[in-house]
């Protein structure tokens, strides 16, 4: 389902997950590098990227994490999920990055590397480039 | 989510940043939680104190949003990491006992009552029935939900503290009328509070947001307090239902089969090194009995006692702690069992505990292993 969890307008490239993402623990703060040996994201940065993920997971401390990338300019530009959880809904809300939640279909349809526009104030939400 | 004029204005920033920081968390709150609206909130309890869990990123944050952001309405505070008038008794580093401290100042300076306790409705007055809180501690909220009369959802540390800002907080899930899906029918004979706790742990896995729960016979503070410490462990769950409930939906039995399956999951020492008591933190009528049980009698090996400083000040007139060192116990205010840094896997292999809530945290935030017994267990075997 489509809902706005924190509005902005962004441009960016996608970094996509098929895993979730537990931000305490598995991003490293400084660099915004996957540090978990078993994610599909593992060595890679989410810095600056729209990052698309199925939801987060694990402690709620997590959305500190989250405040603390986008006070160390290591944070994705925008997140987008399939399942709103509260983590990532109120880390993104601390840090004021914009974070979407869309269907199942939008979900398979986007792509890492796509370079597309998210912007709340429209309709559609993502507009792709 | 519909919002009024005035709470879209502070969304956008017309207020300040620090409302529009709040307003952006309740409203990422509420949509995650289908509410359609914001209402009112009288009291909020927060989490998020002790430096051992929230870390250097929530001791910034909280330093940083102290310069602006003020309460508006009655905030209590869950446990911090230490008690300072012993904390020199523990081996805790400079770096962690100046940045608690700041964490404290960073709360006191928003306006935030120092209470420093798990157990809210134990040391303050109830509102009337009916009154929308904001709980962040889960054994809290349970308990304020099932046992207070007071309505709450299972608040995080952020939207709780968001909702002290602001004074509303999202209408959804438990704030409104609920009702459960399934029901728990009790078949354990003669319970004690270490058996509710295994009910509460093994409540909160079945249940989503709510459960009924029946077969339960009369039942004092400290298994009260069990079963919500142990629900508020192991899942999203928020309000026992007293009563067998809708005759159409699912019923399980807690039998001695299911209590078995949670007791392996929790315990998994034969026998401690240290024993330590609350989690939840122990009222007066727990210390009060304590004190009874422990009559002439002195514990064998340490035992941390963890209560509120309320409850340390009230105890301390009436003579029950100087009775309970007495006995060997070490009085801990301001801190608790659970998360705590007091308790380190380098000194210590295992722990005896009658705190369902204190084990599950021992055993994956300390790493430490737990031996469950019940206090009448730990008096007879732990004490001459």
């Amino acid at each position: 389902m489509n809902k706005i969890l924190v509005a902005g307008k962004v441009e960016g490239i996608v970094l996509k997950s098929n895993d979730p993402i537990n931000f305490l623990g598995t991003v490293d703060k400084k660099t915004g590098i996957i540090t978990d040996k078993n994610h599909t994201l593992f060595e890679k940065s989410i810095k600056n990227s729209i990052l698309v993920f199925p939801s987060g997971v694990g402690s709620s401390v997590g959305a500190y994490t989250i405040y603390s990338i986008k006070s160390n300019n290591t944070a994705p530009i925008a997140m987008i999920c399939k399942k709103a959880d509260l983590t990532v809904a109120t880390g993104c809300a601390l840090a004021n990055i914009p974070l979407i939640t869309i269907t199942d279909e939008q979900f398979e349809s986007i792509k890492t590397g796509m370079k597309v526009i998210l912007d709340t104030d429209t309709t559609t939400l993502i507009h792709y480039q | 989510m519909e919002l009024t004029r005035e709470e879209e204005s502070a969304l956008k920033g017309e207020q300040g940043e620090i409302m529009q920081m709040a307003y952006r968390i309740l409203v990422a709150t509420g949509e995650a939680t289908d509410a359609e609206k914001l209402i009112p909130i009288e009291w909020a309890h927060l989490s998020g104190v002790n430096y051992n869990t929230i870390g250097d990123a929530g001791e910034e944050f909280l330093s940083t949003i102290s310069k602006n952001a003020r309460v508006i309405v009655k905030t209590t505070l869950n446990p911090m990491g230490f008690d300072i008038d012993n904390v020199s008794n523990y081996n805790l580093d400079e770096n962690f006992i100046s940045k608690q401290l700041s964490i404290r100042n960073s709360y006191v300076t928003m306006g935030v009552i120092p209470s420093f306790s798990c157990i809210p409705y134990e040391i303050f007055d109830i509102p009337k029935n009916g009154t929308q809180v904001a709980f962040a501690e889960s054994n809290a909220a349970i308990h304020a939900n099932s046992y207070d009369n007071l309505k709450t959802n299972k608040e995080s540390a952020f939207s709780a503290l968001a909702s002290a800002i602001v004074g509303k907080s999202p209408y959804s899930s438990l704030r409104k009328e609920d009702t459960p899906n399934i029901t728990i029918r009790m078949k354990i004979k003669n319970p004690d509070e270490l058996t509710y706790g295994m009910l509460g742990f093994y409540a909160g896995k079945i249940g989503d947001t709510s459960v009924n729960i029946s077969g339960l016979a009369k039942m004092d503070q400290r298994q009260c307090k069990a079963m919500c410490g142990g629900m508020g462990t192991s899942g999203t769950c928020a309000k026992f239902n007293f009563g067998e409930g809708d005759p159409n939906i699912e019923k399980i039995d807690f039998d001695e089969k299911e209590m078995l399956k949670v007791h392996d999951e929790l315990n998994t020492a034969e026998k401690g090194d240290l024993i330590t008591l609350g989690s939840p933190q122990l009222g007066l009528d727990e210390i009060s009995d304590l004190t009874a049980k422990l009559k002439g009698r002195s514990f064998q090996k340490r035992c941390m006692v963890f209560l509120p400083r309320t409850v340390k000040e009230q105890a301390q007139k009436i003579g029950y702690i100087t009775e309970l060192e007495r006995a060997g116990c070490e009085i801990l205010s301001d801190c608790c069992t659970c998360l705590t840094p007091l308790i380190c896997k380098d000194d210590i292999d295992a722990v005896t505990t009658n705190s369902i809530k204190g084990a599950f945290y021992l055993k994956n935030s300390n790493g430490i292993d737990v031996n469950l017994k019940s206090l009448k267990e730990i008096i007879e075997d732990e004490t001459r």
